[in-house]
């Protein structure tokens, strides 16, 4: 279970996660969604440690993130991808994944053996064939299509079998036959390892299709919460977001 | 299983399944020949020059290769890497004249001083970015050098270490004969180099090219950038320590230019030379520079020029090292065949 409560974060007088609480059920799947500005990756970047929150909890199982190292939250089970694609353009996929594994088993300092390490292979392999990238396994990461470079961001986050993963738009610089199959693999990833997936999305499609659970930012604020429904029908999001035309698309 | 798998992409290069112990077992091997071609050498060829050469190619090699560990595989690039190079020789060359102690102990305290030095300086550098990290650890050497240069009492200032390194015999081995030394730097050389090629493809070599690739990525995959940073700076430095306690042993003496950032400034040039792609590139960048050096200061005084233009061949003519450019030629020639 992950809790935000009362979370927030200025940049100089901006308030750019303003007073923010939220709950994430254990397996539940949530689209974050707001205009640009509206604070969705700082949000990401609190939960993270990317940034440090100026007050706020970040609560997950009970133990408070805030002010922790990014390394010391992945410990904990809160991975994440990057909206542009975060790899290691020398490394093939294989390796990537490989070297990851190490590092979740507290085995990256490990200087007397070889790499790869046995035990790492099998936790590898899984996440390779999740994302589909088995049969690309021998390509430096660099030379591999956009597409394949956000699914192999998401297997590094994957691989290290969190219990929360937060994506930041995996369906960014894509075309809309990608984004499809994109959200798509999001969706069964999701339903596979009964994981807790938070992502942000601008795509309303996509939201009101894949996602349970809809949190709208705006201005570092919460401007609703709840079904995709209960969204289309809100109206301070009208009012805000989506806008009188939107909504006959988005209804439509 | 997986050769199926890799069968079915296009454009999968057939790479074998990464074997990690026999690749283990391939280096010792390699060293060990090596090391017996090398030993070897002097029954072929009597002459005291390529000996001399040898010796100077293991000091300068040790340096080179440890700076490529950071600059190649972790993509730290200090400019103050010599700064260890000088505290091996200094160190050494001192224990030796003031303490009279066994050479094997002198070698261990050199390392430990060395060892206690680089954690200093490196917990300021490494949470440095780039540029800065570079400039820091150039600031650093000129800071040792300036000590040896005013720290007359003791290192004798700009004269160096005079009188000569006693090298008293130990096991059976006696370092003031040539031949002896000769084994002896051949040894160090190979068991260095295959210690630091063991780093750099244990897992830990690995983290290392992760922070190279994407510092911020390695770090949310749960990796301490800072830590394992700071573990490569400080093993860099034994190892340079190791190639200034040849060069000490070499020129029976210490003199303020090993400490110098002329010797940093080498040391960037070997690995530009060689290429920092392969392990063995510092190696041959060594061989090459020390040649060059060797034959373009007999032939003309203006061999800065030369140097110069070499180098300028290699960055902006070939873009990269030796090395790299062989490796790279053989790999397009074998992707050729394959059609």
């Amino acid at each position: 279970m992950l809790e935000i409560r009362s979370l927030s974060k200025s940049f100089g007088g901006v308030k750019a996660t303003d007073n923010v609480s939220l709950d994430f059920a254990d397996g539940s799947l949530t689209a974050v969604i707001g205009p640009n500005g509206a604070g969705k990756s700082t949000f990401f970047n609190l939960i993270t440690g990317a940034l440090r929150p100026d007050a706020g909890q970040i609560l997950l199982n009970g133990v408070d993130m805030a002010g922790k190292t990014p390394p010391e939250i992945v410990r904990h089970g809160i991975g994440r991808a990057f909206q542009v694609a975060s790899i290691f353009p020398s490394l093939t996929v294989e390796e990537t994944m490989l070297a990851a594994v190490c590092a979740d088993q507290r085995r990256a300092g490990v200087m007397h053996r070889r790499f790869p390490l046995a035990e790492t292979r099998d936790r590898a392999e899984h996440a390779m064939e999740l994302l589909g990238l088995a049969n690309k396994r021998n390509r430096t990461a660099a030379t591999l299509s956009h597409g394949d470079q956000k699914l192999l961001d998401i297997a590094l986050a994957l691989v290290l079998e969190p219990e929360v993963l937060l994506l930041d738009e995996p369906t960014a610089g894509m075309g809309t036959e990608e984004r499809w199959r994109m959200i798509d693999k999001v969706r069964e990833l999701w339903e596979k390892q009964k994981i807790t997936v938070v992502f942000i999305e601008h795509d309303m499609d996509i939201v009101f299709k894949i996602a349970p659970k809809i949190v709208v930012l705006c201005y570092g604020r919460i401007l609703a919460t709840g079904t995709p429904d209960a969204i289309r029908s809100n109206d301070a999001v009208i009012e805000a977001y989506l806008g009188s035309e939107d909504r006959a698309g988005a209804v439509a | 299983m997986t050769e199926l798998q890799a069968g079915e992409g296009a454009q999968v290069l057939k790479v074998p399944r990464i074997d990690a112990r026999a690749q283990r077992y391939r280096d010792v091997l390699i060293a060990l020949v090596a090391f017996i071609v090398l030993a070897l050498l002097p029954m072929v060829f009597g002459s005291k020059q390529l000996l001399d050469f040898v010796v100077r190619c293991a000091a300068y090699g040790l340096f080179a290769t440890s700076l490529n560990l950071l600059v190649g595989y972790t993509g730290m690039i200090s400019f103050g890497h010599g700064m260890f190079f000088g505290l091996g020789a200094y160190g050494f060359g001192l224990m030796m004249q003031k303490t009279g102690v066994p050479i094997p102990v002198a070698f261990a305290a050199t390392l430990a001083i060395t060892f206690l030095v680089a954690a200093v300086i490196g917990a300021i550098c490494v949470r440095l970015k780039e540029i800065y990290f570079a400039f820091v650890t150039l600031a650093f050497q000129m800071l040792i050098h300036s000590t040896i240069l005013s720290w007359q009492s003791l290192t004798g200032g700009d004269q160096g270490l005079r009188g000569g390194i006693p090298r008293p015999p130990f096991l059976g081995i006696d370092l003031s004969r040539p031949m002896h030394l000769y084994i002896a730097s051949c040894a160090l050389l190979v068991i260095g180099l295959l210690l630091m090629r063991q780093i750099a493809q244990s897992p830990f070599g690995y983290t290392l090219r992760m922070i190279r690739d994407n510092p911020t990525r390695a770090s949310f995959i749960g990796i301490d950038v800072w830590r394992a940073k700071l573990v490569i700076f400080v093993l860099a430095a034994l190892f340079a320590s190791t190639g200034g306690m040849i060069m000490a042993l070499f020129v029976s003496g210490a003199y303020p230019e090993f400490a110098y950032w002329t010797i940093s400034g080498e040391g960037i040039f070997i690995n530009m030379l060689g290429g920092v792609t392969t392990f063995l590139g510092p190696m041959v960048g060594t061989a090459l520079l020390l040649l060059l050096n060797d034959t373009v200061t007999r032939l003309t005084e203006y061999h800065g020029i030369v140097l110069g233009i070499v180098i300028l061949f290699f960055a902006i003519g070939l873009r990269k090292g030796l090395m790299d450019f062989i490796v790279e030629w053989f790999v397009q020639r074998r992707e050729g065949a394959n059609g």
